[in-house]
């Protein structure tokens, strides 16, 4: 009985989770709710993903109403895999909240967080599930809607201006989601996405459809930070909760990614968009563009958590830039870089949370002689620095690698060349917080400093360590993204 | 002439771009932060415009199995579209609330002086 409704419990779960933390009012009974829920969604989509792994992709028709009438919830391979990275990152990160969450936000604000938190969850969680095209959009904008008010609960007044720039953009990228949804329902009559592709083939006026794809590339565009539509992004990281930073960058992107993934090279198929429109070459310009500017925006920034968000834009362009090659190995590649810099990014901002509460603020200049102070906060922060920059050894190496091998499967040695002196970029920017921590002397508050309490330590570590488990063991990122890449190049259905 | 008719033939189409393109202007040209939630406001409402037009059929009737009609609207997009209404006001609310805040903590609604004052602080 439970084994047959999972799809549905994956996403009312946690909605109903989110409606208990509201009602709570209490904040440590809101995170215990939210911790439950946290914990039990993963195990919803581990049992999913062995399911498609046994016997194929699971169709679910919600209410009844068998698709394409009714809203099909559809998990194959790809939806699992987002669906657990999502909810394992979450799960992992929970524990992290409470004392963070407790320095951070004020008393009477912290159910509400939790429950915004959950409603976030439920959204990406939605969109990584849904099979119907709309249903997708409501979902992104269940999370944006949430995204915008944790943000808004950040400490600085700057992150009011920063969520309120960021709900512009957002409802602007939702907007033209929705416009291009619109055509294509009216091209093909269906919003469900499996139908939609099996119908597309037989629309005779093929100029609506390139509207739409142009819509639809633009709008997800905009919610993932695609350089150069990126500007929401460092601003909504800096000031967020630290906690929300780090759930969002390791996450929000992803979720989004997955949709353009979705429509691209499932319902368009790869003939349609990277056979008769130029997506491709304007995905790998842009992408290369994002690589070296953000990175190099990336290397003068004071704020920590801003420089780090900048960094975030950089990384999507190795994720666009294996869209954009469009062969298994590139695509294996981006696959791979959605878990892979979840992971990373992730145990980043979890380590410059335990520096933010310790010393309050994360400029430059508090890291002064953390190393010392904050030793296994400074060394976590370190190993995944080298994971940005893709060591051989860590995660960040494997999803480089695949991009290396694709681009020169196309025949393209200088891209391999940009890659790598976009990888010297990061060097820097790393380096110099590295540096600072380690060769300076401690001054004023950080003479003070410890490392963070175990319940954020472990949180940190067990993402620093996946760093290294996933540069090492690629079986379950690399293989099964492999996999994917290939059934949706061979458009498996 | 023929081209001539084609286009008006599509008049509903060309005002939802009209609006659409106003809209979008107003969030991109307007410092008032206000100002710019209605523009945003007028962009998303144009596009009801275009999932609500094609839905019509001139003639059609509301979708009731029964011999006597034939011809029917398609229900779809009013129901997809009253979603979408659902989330453009839940959007505006919040947007709206940000403002508020915003005038709380800056003092202004009005971009350039709160990019000033943050300068200064």
């Amino acid at each position: 009985m439970i084994s047959g409704n999972l799809p549905a419990l994956q996403v009312v779960l946690p909605l109903f989770g989110a409606i208990l933390c509201a009602l709570a009012r209490r904040g440590w009974l809101a995170w215990f709710i939210a911790l439950v829920v946290s914990w039990i969604v993963p195990v919803i989509a581990v049992g999913m993903i062995l399911q498609v792994l046994d016997s194929g992709p699971i169709s679910y028709a919600m209410g009844g109403w068998t698709p394409p009438i009714g809203i099909e919830y559809r998990v194959d391979l790809l939806n699992a895999f987002v669906l657990l990275l999502i909810s394992a990152v979450g799960a992992v990160m929970l524990p992290y909240a409470n004392l963070s969450v407790q320095s951070e936000i004020d008393e009477d604000k912290q159910a509400w967080f939790y429950a915004l938190y959950l409603l976030c969850l439920t959204g990406m969680l939605g969109i990584a599930i849904t099979g119907d095209a709309f249903n997708a959009f409501v979902f992104l904008e269940v999370s944006s809607l949430s995204t915008y008010a944790m943000i808004a609960l950040g400490k600085d007044r700057r992150a009011l201006l920063a969520a309120y720039q960021y709900l512009i953009m957002g409802t602007i990228g939702a907007t033209f989601y929705v416009i291009a949804i619109g055509i294509l329902y009216s091209m093909t009559g269906t919003l469900n996405m499996v139908d939609m592709s099996n119908r597309l083939g037989d629309v005779a006026t093929v100029r609506p459809l390139f509207a739409a794809l142009a819509f639809l590339t633009v709008g997800i565009s905009l919610k993932f930070a695609l350089f150069p539509l990126h500007s929401w992004l460092p601003n909504a990281y800096a000031y967020a909760p630290t906690f929300a930073t780090a759930f969002l960058a390791a996450t929000a992107t992803k979720a989004a990614v997955y949709l353009m993934l979705r429509f691209f090279f499932a319902v368009y198929g790869v003939a349609i968009v990277f056979g008769i429109h130029p997506v491709s070459e304007i995905l790998i310009v842009l992408s290369i563009l994002a690589m070296f500017a953000a990175s190099i925006v990336a290397v003068f920034q004071d704020n920590i958590k801003r420089m780090l968000a900048y960094s975030s834009v950089a990384q999507i362009g190795y994720i666009t830039l294996g869209f954009g090659l469009a062969n298994a190995q590139g695509l294996t590649g981006a696959i791979v870089h959605l878990a892979n810099h979840a992971v990373t990014k992730g145990a980043l901002f979890l380590a410059v949370g335990g520096i933010v509460y310790r010393m309050g603020a994360a400029r430059l200049e508090d890291f002064k002689g953390i190393g010392r102070q904050m030793p296994l906060t400074m060394a976590g922060f370190t190993i995944a620095g080298l994971s940005i920059i893709g060591v051989p050894g860590t995660a960040g190496f494997v999803s480089k690698w695949y991009l290396a091998i694709a681009a020169l499967e196309q025949g393209w040695g200088w891209l391999v060349i940009l890659l790598v002196l976009s990888s010297l970029i990061s060097v820097i920017y790393i380096g110099r917080v590295v540096e600072m921590a380690y060769f300076r002397e401690p001054e004023g508050k950080a003479l003070e400093a410890r490392d963070m309490p175990l319940s954020m330590m472990i949180p940190a570590w067990v993402m620093i360590l996946g760093t290294i488990y996933f540069g090492v063991e690629t079986s379950w990122t690399a293989g099964i993204a492999a996999q994917i890449a290939n059934d949706l190049l061979a458009g498996v259905q | 002439m023929a081209a001539f008719q084609e286009l008006v033939q599509h008049y509903n189409s060309w005002i939802a771009i009209f609006l659409m393109v106003s809209g979008l202007y107003i969030v991109v040209a307007r410092g008032n932060m206000v100002k710019k939630l209605v523009g945003l406001g007028l962009f998303q409402t144009s596009v009801y415009l275009i999932y609500l037009s094609p839905g019509k059929i001139i003639g059609g009737t509301p979708p009731i199995l029964s011999d006597q009609y034939t011809v029917y609207s398609n229900p779809l997009p009013h129901v997809l579209i009253l979603t979408a209404i659902v989330v453009g006001v839940a959007t505006l609310a919040l947007g709206l609330a940000l403002v508020v805040r915003i005038n709380e903590a800056f003092g202004s609604i009005e971009e350039d002086e709160i990019f000033e004052k943050d300068v200064e602080a």
